[in-house]
């Protein structure tokens, strides 16, 4: 973590004159380039209050509320964040209130440089910003007190919302004043790995009760008094755009009570969702086409290939491999090719929103508060600071809500119909309407030397940036994407001579960031090249990379770690293994897919992950997103791609796009090892090392190299 | 109006007959808790209980089920003391969280039927319920754990 937080504290004015809270403490960090105290302490009203930077609220009466900057989509947030909280204020993470932050410069994630829950960023950049702001509030408190009892704070201690000194005890609500006007403590100390009594234990996730009786409260669950439903008919081919419509139809039937046009398509606002869904469905629109309008796979995959030819931004460059090609004769081609991919969140993109008398209120499911308030306040025609973002739990995030497509056509529904309104996508829509995984042509190629050496590796990669569309100008011209050469710039193996390059090549649609992101394609081809050049050494594939690995403490250990416990070489009868290895998010992966095949039809049996993650909040939670991780993986290696005809999405629904279930879910092994390392993230790393451990197998099977996915294209059943 | 006995009480709405049960619940009667993933009867987000039985709220007409018993998560119990409830927290199966109404009404009308249901049975039962973030080496876990919570206090009240 580059930047130390400089700490501050207010006192909350509103507070102290309300009957019902009548006191509190509001511990806020503050960033570079932030507000200033000053400017926080003198604002009044609660929702001015939540937009002050702040992370922390202790109540007079001894409540403890987080605001949590990051949103909550399955990866454990709701629990992680409020543990390191919980254990610098020494009180149990049940005792939090978590509630959700809202839009705010304070809240920018620093890993990302912008406010956004993605990357798996989220407990490696809490790490030392919430323990701070836990300890700043702690030191406070027991200055607070030891100023009150004339004792020695360093005697002081805290347990369970008290500060204790011998038989002496004062409650954090009581001290809570008093802690805000002390002056900033010189001296904050986080607790040290020894003392922790939370942090690194498998806790109960605060999120479950409320996902076992559905009170759980996602963006499509919103209600609010007087509220109208909305459906949107938007252009079947991408980038096109609304011509003219009919909508004597649908305006005739029943619960329908307007029909607009909206920046995105055209919007039927009804009684009830089903009533604006079946009108939408009886629009005549007529469309025109886009640039995208003559798009398909055929052409994206032609450019890509042509694209291929030429040369790319350099991502690393050792030795020469120019005179190693010369100098080696013996040398390996490969060139792979992967598919666009669908997000699939199983709750369909949606946005509700409430004009009211302070500005706009915007209820979403969005990884991204302020590009959502952003946008919102373009749509409202209001500032920024008059839309107010309610972030609520997501139904999966995997980047689709890194993007802000579904709040537009909700804002502008809300203000024409001047009542409340929820927009809601249709599966279809949510399928056909995505920002999809890039798709990748990448070329591999390596020499070795006379004594069987590896000598000279080439990785060329070849796909759209994510970045270039999601934050224009935020890569440096003539610098690669870094999120399109993920697991590539760190190639871990020995060869003297390196290059690895990316060219970026737009394909006409909009790619979006897939949980893992490039993670996914360099993977993919890096592992699934170094099992074709370990045939070509006629060398066990771990043992191959072993002899490659001398000087990678951290990815040996976990490549040991998984073949030892996959029981590496010895598979039950009529199985097969394959192994693949990776870096991602500070955390270091292993996985061995264990398959067999009956004829063309597979069957993946078990997946061994270890993991190398460096310190964890909450192992439980690390296991849980290992799993689904791999889950997810094997879903888009097995099933996943998205096909366009003439600028239109052909998968719509789960019929066509197909989605692991139960019976197909394999045996998932995860181990994860101890580390005293920083913590790594783990949302998505192991979603990417799936499809290459897998076609791995396959090749170990069958001598058939998958270099394409899915693999139900590849002449496989699954 | 459409008489529908929903979680134990009589409720009447005012919708058309064709309109499925799922958009009933949710935006008629406000029970948000079961949820909707596709429409299709592909992923089971929308599974509740008619008399008993795991159906799939977003292909049911409304008025099909007039009359009869309807279960939702919201029913299920009122304070999560179902087994299968008791075991989804002990061990945590819930990530996002979104599909999991949808698992717990299939794993309870499963469990009704099959008090000890082995791995094969809960892939028969279960199949039909997508979870995204992939949930389902706990689902089984905790499918295995609530019929032993079960066998257990049927074993209490029985002794
Ligand atoms: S919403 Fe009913 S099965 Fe998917
Ligand atoms: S927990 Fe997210 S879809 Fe199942």
């Amino acid at each position: 973590m580059a930047t130390t937080p400089i700490i501050a504290l207010s006192r909350r004015g509103f507070l102290k004159s309300s009957a019902t809270a009548a006191g509190g403490l509001v511990i806020a960090c503050y960033l570079p380039g932030c507000s200033k105290p000053e400017e926080v302490a003198s604002q009044s009203g609660p929702a001015k209050m939540v937009k002050a930077n702040a992370f922390l609220q202790i109540g007079t009466d001894g409540s403890i509320t987080m605001f949590c900057d990051k949103s909550e989509m399955g990866q454990g947030v709701y629990t992680a964040l409020p543990t390191l909280l919980a254990e610098e204020l020494g009180v149990a993470p049940t005792a939090i209130k978590v509630e959700f932050a809202p839009p705010g410069d304070e809240y920018v994630n620093k890993l990302l440089g912008a406010q956004a829950t993605g990357g798996s960023t989220s407990v490696r950049e809490a790490w030392d910003k919430i323990r701070m702001a836990g300890a700043e509030a702690r030191t406070r408190l027991i200055a607070a007190a030891a100023k009150e009892w004339g004792a020695p704070p360093q005697s002081c201690t805290v347990a369970d919302g008290y500060v204790l000194f011998t038989s002496r005890r004062a409650s954090f609500g009581e001290l809570a004043e008093a802690a805000a006007a002390m002056p900033a403590p010189q001296d904050v100390q986080v607790k040290g790995r020894n003392e922790f009594k939370y942090v690194g234990k498998t806790l109960p996730r605060l999120d479950t009760p409320s996902k076992v009786d559905g009170s759980a409260q996602f963006g499509i669950d919103m209600r609010l008094p007087g509220m109208l439903y909305a459906a949107l008919a938007q252009p079947p081919e991408l980038g096109g755009a609304v011509k003219s419509f009919n909508a004597d139809k649908a305006k005739a039937m029943p619960g329908v009570r307007e029909v607009l046009q909206t920046s995105s398509g055209v919007a039927v606002v009804a009684d009830t969702w089903w009533q604006a869904k079946t009108a939408r469905d009886a629009l005549d629109i007529q469309w025109s086409p886009g640039p995208a309008a003559k798009l398909t796979n055929a052409a994206i995959y032609a450019g890509l290939k042509k694209a291929s030819g030429g040369k790319g931004l350099d991502v690393r460059k050792e030795g020469d491999v120019d005179a190693g090609w010369k100098a080696n004769s013996r040398r390996v081609e490969a060139t792979y090719e992967l598919p666009m991919l669908a997000h699939a969140t199983l709750e369909p993109q949606n946005c509700t929103v409430e004009f009211r008398d302070d500005g706009c209120h915007v209820y979403a499911p969005t990884q991204v508060q302020q590009m959502s308030q952003a946008v919102a306040a373009k749509a409202a025609g209001l500032p920024p600071e008059k839309v107010f973002v309610h972030t609520t739990f997501l139904g999966g995030g995997f980047g689709r809500r890194l993007d802000v497509d579904f709040v537009p056509a909700a804002v502008e529904c809300a203000k024409a119909m001047n009542k409340p309104v929820k927009l809601l996508w249709t599966r279809e829509d949510d399928t056909s309407h995505d920002k999809y995984r890039p798709p990748a042509r990448n070329t591999l190629s390596a020499a070795f030397d006379g004594n069987g050496k590896l000598n000279t590796v080439k990785v060329h990669l070849v796909a759209p940036s994510i970045t270039a569309r999601w934050a224009p100008g935020a890569v440096p011209q003539g610098t690669p994407d870094p999120f399109a050469i993920e697991a590539a710039h760190n190639f871990p193996y020995e060869a003297p001579n390196l290059h690895i390059d990316y060219v970026q090549h737009e394909v006409g649609l909009d790619v979006g960031y897939w949980r893992s992101v490039s993670h996914a394609l360099n993977c993919f081809t890096i592992e699934s090249f170094m099992d074709e050049l370990a045939a070509e050494a006629q060398m066990d594939p771990v043992e191959f990379r072993r002899s490659l690995l001398t000087k990678q403490p951290r990815w040996l250990s976990v490549l040991d770690a998984a073949a030892s416990k996959a029981k590496w070489g010895s598979p039950p009868a009529g199985r097969h293994q394959g192994v693949a290895l990776m870096s991602g998010y500070d955390s270091y992966l292993a996985q061995v897919a264990e398959i067999s095949l009956e004829g063309d039809k597979l069957k993946v049996h078990r997946i061994v992950c270890a993991v190398d993650c460096g310190q964890m909040v909450n192992p439980g939670i690390v296991q849980a997103q290992a799993e689904g991780g791999i889950i997810f993986g094997l879903t888009a290696a097995l099933f996943s791609e998205i096909n366009v005809t003439n600028g239109k999405v052909q998968e719509q629904n789960f019929d066509t796009y197909r989605l692991l279930r139960m019976n197909e879910a394999p045996v998932i092994e995860v181990h994860l090892l101890n580390s005293d390392e920083k913590p790594g993230g783990m949302g998505e790393p192991t979603v990417a090392l799936v499809a290459p451990a897998v076609c791995n197998a396959i090749y170990a099977a069958t001598r058939k190299r998958l270099r394409k996915l899915p693999i139900v294209k590849q002449g496989f059943v699954v | 109006m459409i008489k529908l006995t929903v979680n134990g009480q009589p409720r009447d709405v005012d919708v058309s007959g064709d309109t499925p049960l799922l958009w009933v619940l949710r935006d008629s009667l406000g029970l948000t808790g079961t949820k909707f993933g596709c429409g299709m009867s592909l992923c089971g987000a929308c599974t509740v209980h008619v008399e008993g039985a795991p159906t799939r709220a977003c292909i049911t007409p409304v008025e099909s089920v007039a009359g009869k018993a309807i279960t939702t998560i919201e029913g299920l119990s009122s304070d999560r003391s179902h087994p299968v409830q008791k075991a989804w927290m002990e061990i945590d199966v819930p990530q996002c969280g979104y599909c999991q109404s949808g698992q717990i009404m299939s794993a309870a009308a499963l469990l009704e039927q099959n008090p000890k249901p082995s791995d094969a049975d809960i892939d028969a039962a279960m199949s039909g319920n997508i979870c995204r973030c992939g949930t389902y080496p706990r689902i089984r876990k905790a499918i295995h754990k609530a019929a032993a919570i079960a066998a257990g206090q049927t074993g209490r009240e029985g002794g």
